[in-house]
């Protein structure tokens, strides 16, 4: 298969044909912020914080393919606001409260807010009335925390082939449920799948593991979140504290 | 109960071949049956069919026609659109809680009635209406509330309630309905006579490639609003490898304020029909989806009935005007009350037996559609043109409209105006003179092309309807002038909160963040930084949402913050004293009260 040739914010790329813009742009050291896309699962295009603009038009660079000649704006003041808003409103959607979780420094949620300057979201809080799942002897599902960001989902149903989540509802009643039953506990899932280590926030975790890294030594302790991407290492974020 | 859930549920799964991609259907008829889809028929139709039980969990709680709870055998759906608001329902809601002693969203102790609330079933221009099961009841008041519920009393029978049918086929034994067309200007292409089986006989009297060409010489766009060129989408889904291609038809007409497929499908269905037969033989599709809006459904034996005679006179099934060359066989997919499945990909979605969440785009349906297959999503207009196209040719069907935009608008005209009901005017003709058609006297604004659309205010009346400038699927709402614009956006607002279907963030919580920031600047405690701050927010729901719904949901606070700024600004203040107005303090003190479960220290010492 031939290379196509594009640009990301003026940069040129050169990317096989079957890459999404992300990918491509993933392997080209530029990192495109992202939550519910993970590498290896189907691209979902739901939390919309990878959207780029395509010749002047925004769109999910996690679904999007490349294309000979297209112009990609990735790190735009304008994309940034965007993704920011996007950043504030699952805060505000959910209950969380970093402090208080135990996902605090391996959290892609708060990693993007820190790296976006996030220091307080700008919109009210909506506190939802979320449950807790503790029936399962070896994992937990906190819903306050959850983003609906469906990898849980995905990585259930298409790794580990036991569908042990999903969704019902519609628009903001839409919430994560577990199948078949209603419990955790009545499902299939097993500690050991892939689907426990799917859940960017801390949604989903795992029984008395709290705290067995210490902060300090937890994954964006090191570096922003994205830093692993990029090159060289972009260190002059502006780092607000989360509320 | 006499029959088990079990069996019940075996019986209807049966009836449609344990096909999981009937979902739709198979939940219909086990909520006909049984009242409600308890989670016990739930955990059957999951087993009967194999489809995984949190898909059909999800498909009863995202359509809001299907319930797992209990019901009343007779659900009175009262449309709380904003023309039926601004039309008395207030006092059609107060009538049916008071004669039926409970509240909006509840039922009666005798399990009779349930009374609740939806969004436009499309009679804006008989308003305020309601769905009674599946009766359209129009025209409301507060004593016809009453007497409905006096009536469904005695007999509990909604159809009964019909005691005066509508003009033309609303009075076909098979519609029986009070509803009325209200065909108010008929144009040359959509009401024009039907001769049956004219257009698809010089179809196929044309090779396939022809007929796309006849279509694109028409310049034939999209109706249903987005303007999408007809013979180009024929021409990708033709193009497209696969032997098995399908055509929609979108009849889920779903945007509040327009009722144009209504008044097509009632009067000439048979030009709809013939335009996705045409389409399939086209394409080099054998099969057709119609896809009925729930709302809709007192229209379905009377379709179904047009169907059976099309197949009976040749015009549908194995041999098309005895070619054995073409076949062509359509079904009607009947919905459940989701507007997001006017989305062509939500709508394939929900033909498959899955809640209506739209698809990734690339690919395209054409590409890969319903089922993976080649399919062709057209709305029911764009169909009745097609005909008209075949039957005269493109030159006449062009000669209506502009240069640039050809062929007649059928829109749907509600609100404070003389003479609301459907028109089919020229593309090009300007919205001054559409309001001197249907007497709208010197509105303050109209809202073309529904919610999703746009306000326009007086000083641009002079715009005009074709793609270039006003593009609209149909919907005008007008206003008087001593209407809040902010209180029509804000139940504007409502309305996508209540449809958006929840997949993608910014969607599911922007639209949510609008409507409060709207209501606290309804309320008198807005301040003047909230405008900028609806805008930005507007802003990034638009850009960032993932279909159409979302990126059109911010239009009505960006549109109206635009045009008719001076409504926002004369309630927006800045407290003389520097405190911020957004925040209640004797709200903040309640709430603190009840967590403390005593009244505040400051009270009491104002009290003594």
């Amino acid at each position: 298969m031939t290379d196509v040739i594009f640009t990301i914010d003026a940069q040129e790329i050169r990317s096989p044909a079957d890459r999404t813009i992300l990918e491509a742009a993933q392997e080209n050291g530029i990192y495109i912020p992202r939550l519910c896309h993970k590498d290896g699962l189907e691209p979902y295009g739901g939390c919309r914080l990878c959207t780029v603009t395509i010749n002047g038009r925004p769109t999910s660079a996690c679904t999007q393919p490349v294309a000979e000649g297209i112009t990609v704006e990735n790190d735009t003041e304008q994309i940034r606001s965007w993704r920011k808003g996007i950043i504030e409103m699952l805060f505000v959607e959910g209950n969380h409260f970093c402090m208080f979780c135990e996902k605090s420094g391996d959290c892609e949620l708060q990693a993007l807010a820190y790296r976006f300057g996030i220091s307080a979201p700008r919109y009210p809080y909506l506190w939802p009335v979320r449950e807790v799942d503790a029936s399962h002897p070896d994992v937990l599902i906190d819903h306050n925390r959850c983003i609906l960001c469906s990898r849980c989902v995905r990585t259930s149903r298409d790794i580990d082939g036991k569908q042990a989540f999903g969704f019902v509802g519609r628009g903001s009643d839409r919430r994560l449920v577990v199948n078949p039953g209603s419990r955790l506990a009545d499902t299939t899932l097993d500690v050991t799948d892939q689907a426990v280590d799917a859940c960017p926030v801390g949604a989903i975790l795992r029984k008395q593991h709290a705290y067995r890294t210490p902060v300090g030594q937890r994954t964006y302790d090191a570096g922003p979140i994205g830093a692993q991407i990029e090159t060289p290492v972009d260190l002059t974020i502006d780092q607000g504290g989360l509320p | 109960m006499a029959e088990s859930i079990g069996q019940v549920v075996r019986e209807v799964c049966e009836s449609h071949a344990c096909d999981p991609t009937r979902l739709m259907d198979i939940v219909r008829e086990t909520q006909r049956r049984l009242g409600h889809v308890s989670d016990e028929a739930t955990d059957a139709i999951a087993h009967w069919t194999g489809a995984a039980r949190v898909n059909v969990a999800h498909l009863i709680s995202f359509y809001s026609f299907y319930t797992d709870s209990p019901q009343g055998r007779v659900v009175i759906r009262l449309c709380d659109d904003v023309i039926d608001r601004m039309a008395g329902y207030d006092k059609v809601r107060a009538a049916f809680e008071s004669e039926l002693g409970i509240k909006m969203g509840q039922t009666t102790d005798d399990g009779a009635f349930t009374l609740t609330h939806t969004a436009c079933i499309g009679m804006s221009d008989q308003a305020p209406a309601a769905l009674i099961n599946q009766t359209p009841v129009t025209r409301l008041s507060a004593d016809a509330a009453r007497r409905i519920i006096r009536e469904l009393r005695e007999h509990g029978d909604p159809t009964k309630l019909v005691h005066h049918c509508g003009d033309g086929n609303n009075a076909h034994p098979l519609v029986h309905s009070m509803v009325e067309n209200n065909i108010r200007l008929a144009g040359p292409v959509i009401f024009s006579r039907v001769n049956r089986g004219e257009a698809i006989s010089k179809a196929l009297a044309l090779s396939p490639t022809e007929v796309i060409r006849a279509v694109k010489t028409a310049r034939l766009r999209g109706r249903g609003g987005a303007g999408f060129p007809t013979g180009l989408k024929w021409e990708f889904a033709r193009a497209a490898p696969g032997d098995r291609k399908i055509i929609f038809c979108n009849a889920d007409e779903g945007e509040p304020g327009t009722f144009k497929d209504r008044v097509i499908l009632t009067e000439c269905p048979d030009r709809v029909f013939a335009g996705m037969a045409i389409a399939g033989y086209a394409v080099g599709a054998n099969e057709g989806i119609l896809y009925l809006r729930g709302e809709y459904e007192y229209l379905l034996p009377f379709l179904e009935d047009v169907l059976e005679r099309r197949r009976a006179d040749g015009l549908l099934g194995q041999q098309i005007r005895g070619r054995n060359t073409f076949a062509f066989d359509i079904r009607i997919q009947l919905g459940a009350g989701a507007y997001i499945c006017g989305e062509e990909t939500a709508l394939l979605r929900s033909c498959e037996g899955l809640a209506g969440e739209p698809m990734t785009r690339p690919p395209f349906p054409v590409q890969k559609g319903y089922l993976g297959l080649p399919s062709v999503v057209n709305n029911v207009e764009t169909l009745a043109c097609v005909t008209k196209i075949l039957e005269e040719g493109p030159a006449t069907f062009s000669e209506f409209g502009t240069s640039a935009t050809s062929g007649t608008k059928l829109l749907s005209i509600a609100g404070d105006c003389m003479r609301p009901g459907v028109y089919e005017v020229s593309m090009g003709t300007s919205l001054r003179q559409v309001l001197d058609l249907c007497g709208g006297d010197q509105p303050g604004a109209v809202q073309v092309g529904g919610p999703s659309g746009k306000m326009i205010a007086p000083n641009e009346f002079d715009r005009v309807i074709c793609y270039d400038d006003l593009s609209t699927g149909g919907s005008l709402m007008i206003f008087d002038a001593e209407r809040s614009i902010p209180e029509i956006v804000s139940a504007f607002m409502e309305f996508f909160i209540e449809e958006s279907c929840g997949y993608c963030a910014p969607c599911r919580v922007g639209n949510v963040l609008l409507k409060e920031r709207l209501d606290q600047i309804i309320g008198g405690r807005g301040e003047p930084d909230d405008l900028s701050y609806l805008e930005q927010l507007g802003t990034t729901v638009r850009s960032t949402s993932r279909c159409g719904l979302g990126q059109s949901s911010p239009n009505p606070v960006l549109s109206t913050l635009e045009n008719f700024r001076p409504a926002y600004e004369a309630l927006v203040k800045t407290d003389p004293d520097g405190f911020k107005r957004s925040f209640d303090l004797s709200e903040a003190v309640k709430l603190a009260e009840g967590i403390a479960g005593r009244p505040s220290v400051h009270a009491q010492e104002g009290d003594s």
